[in-house]
């Protein structure tokens, strides 16, 4: 896929350092993400790949270091906070759609909460998105009535609505079954091919090798290993994501 | 579907006929223990009574008493609802002053019986506030529609300020009940809810509103249900400070008729009536909602 990432860099880390009571989860943390990059954050359960992004939108909070997203630091304000998670989108592992509201409802609810977006409006923009993500004729249905991958393509979607920066995923495809992976897998793609700017933790590393332009390998809360996928797959340096990878693989 | 016929064994036959034979013994005991004349014909004009001058029935005690239970009820449900609600969002914030404040509230409420709650709030608090509230100089001032309408919500004019008194601290007592229900369904709403919520954008408020709470009260209707309906029944404990609702009404004629099984009966099928149809309506709700729900 061509490298579209400008010069800008959008996200800064440096040094975080991330302790839940006593554990410490994050270590060291130096991660850049310019704009329209795709990174993939891989690595084994408990390495701290979720945690990382989740300080990005602040769902955690870090206790050292710094986060810089558009050049405004993260810190503990709340009005900034909740400013920043509306540039940044999230699409959870278990979907979180909100099971109340129809798919339209759950897409328009945060143009037209949070950027005061009106109705006619909101809906037409709910059901672009909903056609970009090919589900357009399940706007009025309720998320248990869907597939697992229609609602996490929905749940895309409702992300997308908010014209996000950049878009976080948090091992989306990893409670679907087999046969539904490869169409939000798809329309992840399609969304790489728009410019978005993409951080994905996830163990789909056919999905990294098309679309990463950076891997990450993530071990006990350090960032191990850095590069284009050509040289990730091919020339593993680091002992640690060799065995890795060999897991993963040999699927 | 082919459903086969519930047979039930024979542990269920030999119990029903020891509950059956318990019954009747007991209602025999009663009958030749008891001694007692029933005479049903009183209550019928307790219920309506032929008014002469307007040429038709009119509602009697009784029923006069069940208009100001049913008013009472859904006075105290509606501000118990609003005062319950704001102290189980209270009680779960991450802020330590209003999480104290609910909970010093509701465990002050939860340890005390209802009546010495009920006496304490009337003879100290509520010949306080209640003159504050200015009932009296309102109904003076007002005109006879206004006092018609405001009658029609509140009852008699005359016994307004103790009406206030009794919904005001039912209303205080459940509100500490309905707090910890609606409590429970707040921190049922999984995590992940909020994270989404938060992911989008929105605020504390907006969080709360647009998808914390329709989903905490969804999950907790038939508790507050429950609660409801103990709320009616509970209304009855007003009678102690002179509101003249059923159980009140009861009294006074079960006392001077002398007829005491005969209208205590009754008034308890007036109470289930009510109470019962309060639960289909509870469920009819339950089910819609279930509706969009896994």
């Amino acid at each position: 896929m061509t490298n579209r990432a400008s010069g800008e860099t959008v996200i800064v880390m440096t040094g975080v350092n991330k302790w839940f009571d006593d554990f410490h989860v994050l270590k060291d943390i130096d991660f850049n993400v310019r704009r329209g990059e795709r990174v993939v954050v891989c690595g084994a359960s408990g390495s701290g790949k979720s945690t990382l992004i989740r300080c990005i939108n602040r769902l955690e909070d870090h206790q050292a270091g710094s986060i810089v997203f558009n050049g405004v630091e993260l810190g503990a304000e709340t009005k900034q906070t909740a400013s920043i998670r509306a540039e940044v989108g999230m699409v959870f592992q278990q979907f979180n759609l909100f099971p109340h509201l129809t798919v339209l409802e759950n897409c328009t609810l945060g143009p037209m909460k949070v950027r005061g977006v009106g109705r006619a409006e909101a809906n037409q923009l709910a059901m672009d998105y909903l056609e970009k993500v090919h589900i357009p004729e399940q706007g009025e249905k309720y998320p248990s009535q869907l597939s697992g991958g229609q609602q996490q393509r929905a749940a895309i979607a409702r992300s997308l609505c908010m014209r996000p920066e950049v878009m976080l995923f948090d091992e989306p495809t990893s409670s679907l079954d087999p046969e539904m992976i490869k169409e939000v897998l798809d329309v992840m793609i399609e969304l790489a091919e728009t410019g978005m700017t993409m951080i994905c933790v996830t163990h789909e590393m056919g999905f990294a090798r098309t679309v990463a332009d950076k891997m990450i390998f993530m071990d006990e809360g350090r960032i191990i290993e850095e590069g284009p996928p050509e040289e990730f797959f091919a020339n593993t340096k680091n002992d640690r994501t060799k065995l890795f990878l060999g897991q993963i693989l040999s699927h | 579907m082919f459903m086969k016929r519930p047979r039930l064994p024979l542990v269920d036959y030999i119990i029903f006929a020891a509950v059956f034979a318990g019954v009747a013994y007991v209602g025999y005991r009663v009958e030749t223990v008891l001694i007692y004349k029933w005479d049903w014909s009183v209550i019928p004009n307790y219920l309506f009574r032929w008014d002469e001058g307007r040429g038709s029935f009119v509602p009697n005690l009784l029923i006069k008493g069940l208009a100001t239970t049913i008013r009472i009820a859904i006075w105290t449900m509606i501000v118990a609802s609003i005062i319950g609600t704001i102290l189980g969002i209270a009680r779960t914030s991450d802020r330590l002053f209003p999480r104290l404040v609910s909970w010093a509230y509701v465990e002050f409420i939860r340890n005390i019986p209802p009546v010495p709650f009920l006496f304490l709030f009337y003879f100290f608090i509520a010949s306080q506030i209640i003159p504050l509230l200015g009932i009296d100089e309102a109904i003076h001032g007002a005109s006879p529609e206004t006092l018609a309408i405001a009658e029609f919500f509140f009852g008699p004019a005359n016994l307004m300020t103790n009406f206030a008194a009794g919904m005001i601290s039912l209303s205080m007592m459940s509100a500490a009940y309905i707090a910890e229900i609606i409590r429970a369904g707040i921190q049922a709403v999984p995590k992940g809810q909020r994270e989404a919520g938060q992911s989008i954008g929105l605020s504390h408020i907006q969080l709360l509103r647009y998808v914390v709470l329709p989903q905490a009260i969804a999950r907790v209707v038939p508790p507050l249900a429950g609660q409801f309906i103990t709320l009616i029944k509970d209304s009855s404990l007003v009678a102690l400070i002179s509101i003249q609702e059923l159980s009140f009404m009861a009294m006074e004629i079960a006392i001077s008729e002398q007829r005491f099984f005969e209208v205590w009966i009754v008034t308890g099928a007036m109470y289930f009536i009510v109470c019962y149809a309060c639960a289909l309506m509870f469920g009819q709700l339950e089910r819609r909602i279930g509706v969009h729900r896994r």
